[in-house]
């Protein structure tokens, strides 16, 4: 087998590894289902669930990508503003820092308030958890231009907006694009606290259900499908990443 | 001399606001319209801060800077320029590159979308020229250093500059690439009669490429020696081991050795 192939392979591995372990475990120490059901009791609660699941699932992907829009526009849009402006940046950032620091489940209740039961809290939840770090890798991107390049621009006569676009916007894409894989698994995050608190629907209200039956099965199956749309919000991110900035991925450190 | 096409007066710069550092001191130059002029001098003596004022990328504390006639008060536009790290944009092809500012400068800029086969076409021409033929698809992290320099001075040349400006540009490639691209930048002087300011540590260089070197002092900088170079030209590399040439370089080496406070 060549390295390549068993770099394909690797994940499934692992992942069905872990899996295997964890029922091996259960079944050895016969841990009850009520503390940590086995992977097959979950996968059984699973297809029980499969309809809810899906529905709840479904719900909870629109919640996430609706706040991950947004937070995707106006973490570009602020990051930008923050690159470029040295006064900005200094004047905004302890605000953002502070406002990044508060517990967003402690703002679910808020939002309820303002907006009341339903969408609005899990979209605005997920927004609020994930703009920050594409705000900062952009912020950074745009930082970190070469005196140099901006010279070669500066003496032709451009102006600064010139250089934003010709060299500050593809130059931060890379930073962008990382900052999006861990925007978009925080994004969930957010949309389940909201949903779990305040929400008729999705996965974190069918856990809040679950866990007030004690369905330990169920509970953790939701857990898992959380973690399945999480891992392919992830993917998609990772590839469209590759296809846009595919320059700034040619370390050999990387590809091996 | 009424006729310099760049001309700096009395000019001092200082880095960093009150108390900052004293860049340049009392600094005079005046480089004719089509002269190839090369300024010399020990490391930090603020040549690269002569170019930055030639381009009006700063401004200086005291005195005057005038590029073809007028005083500069904000970017020259009619200037060229590479530097000793060719700065190439990795997302952008070589062609790309050496297209970039095109999409800059009027006129160009307006007519860049229209005439754009003539405009890659000239560019492929000048990449050619520099011996990169076939080269124009590839990213410049493809290329060589010494590739990546050639691309770079087609990039500085494309929107046809009255002025380039030349910070170190061969100072990272080793001795015969430089010697290559020497004869390539002479060739493209040689071509296009353009007024090119050349900053380098380089004796046998500033000698062999320029019209005339001029001294610069350790820092603050001033000029402390003008030498006109009157070999014939054009040029070739043998002309570097004639007795002549070793005796303008030893000349300047005294100039410098002098500049730096060391007998």
């Amino acid at each position: 087998m060549t390295q390549k192939q068993k770099i394909a392979l690797a994940p499934w591995v692992f992942t069905i590894g872990f899996f295997v372990l964890w029922e091996l475990g259960c079944r050895a120490f016969s841990v009850s289902s009520f503390v940590l059901p086995t992977p097959s009791s979950v996968a059984n609660a699973m297809w029980e669930y499969r309809t809810q699941l899906s529905f709840h699932s479904f719900h909870t992907l629109w919640m996430t990508l609706a706040g991950f829009g947004i937070a995707v526009v106006f973490g570009l849009a602020l990051g930008l503003l923050l690159g470029s402006s040295r006064i900005v940046h200094a004047g905004t950032y302890p605000l953002l820092v502070g406002f990044n620091a508060i517990p967003k489940v402690a703002v679910v209740p808020i939002l309820v308030i303002w907006f009341g039961v339903g969408w609005m809290p899990a979209v605005l939840t997920a927004f609020m958890i994930s703009f920050f770090p594409i705000v900062v890798n952009v912020a950074t991107g745009l930082a970190t231009i070469e005196p140099e390049t901006e010279d070669v621009l500066k003496a032709l006569g451009a102006s600064k907006l010139d250089i934003m676009i010709k060299v500050g916007l593809p130059r931060s894409m890379p930073y962008f694009f990382g900052s999006l894989k861990v925007a978009i698994t925080l994004a969930y995050v957010g949309s389940v606290i909201a949903e779990y608190n305040a929400s008729k629907y999705g996965i974190g209200n069918l856990m809040a259900r679950a866990s007030a039956d004690f369905n330990v099965p169920l509970l953790f199956a939701s857990l898992i499908a959380l973690a399945i749309l999480g891992v392919a919000m992830y993917a998609i991110t990772a590839w469209i990443e590759k296809r846009m900035t595919g320059w700034a991925q040619r370390s050999g450190f990387a590809a091996n | 001399m009424s006729n310099a096409f760049v001309r700096l007066e009395h000019v001092q710069h200082v880095y960093g606001g009150e108390g900052g550092v004293l860049a340049v001191e009392d600094l005079s130059i005046a480089v004719k319209e089509g002269e190839f002029a090369a300024v010399v001098g020990p490391s930090g003596c603020g040549k690269s801060t002569l170019m930055k004022l030639a381009t009006g990328l700063q401004f200086p504390r005291a005195g005057t800077v005038t590029v073809d006639g007028a005083e500069v008060t904000r970017s020259v536009k009619i200037a060229g320029m590479a530097f000793q790290n060719p700065v190439m944009l990795p997302w952008r092809t070589t062609l790309d590159n050496v297209l970039l500012p095109l999409e800059i400068v009027e006129p160009h800029r307006s007519r860049l979308r229209r005439e754009k086969a003539a405009y890659t076409e000239k560019a492929e021409a000048l990449l050619a020229q520099v011996g990169l033929k076939g080269f124009g698809s590839r990213y410049p992290w493809q290329l060589s250093g010494g590739m990546q320099q050639r691309a770079s001075l087609c990039r500085a040349l494309i929107h046809e500059p009255r002025l380039l400006m030349l910070d170190e540009p061969f100072g990272a490639l080793d001795a015969f690439t430089r010697e290559e691209l020497w004869c390539v930048i002479r060739d493209l002087h040689a071509a296009k009669k353009f007024t090119v300011i050349l900053v380098t540590h380089d004796l046998r260089e500033a000698v062999f490429l320029a019209d005339r070197v001029f001294c610069m002092s350790s820092r603050p900088g001033r000029i402390v020696a003008e030498r006109e170079v009157n070999l014939a030209r054009p040029r070739d590399l043998d002309i570097t081991y004639s007795p002549e040439f070793a005796e303008i370089v030893h000349e300047l080496r005294g100039h410098i050795r002098e500049a730096r406070g060391v007998h």
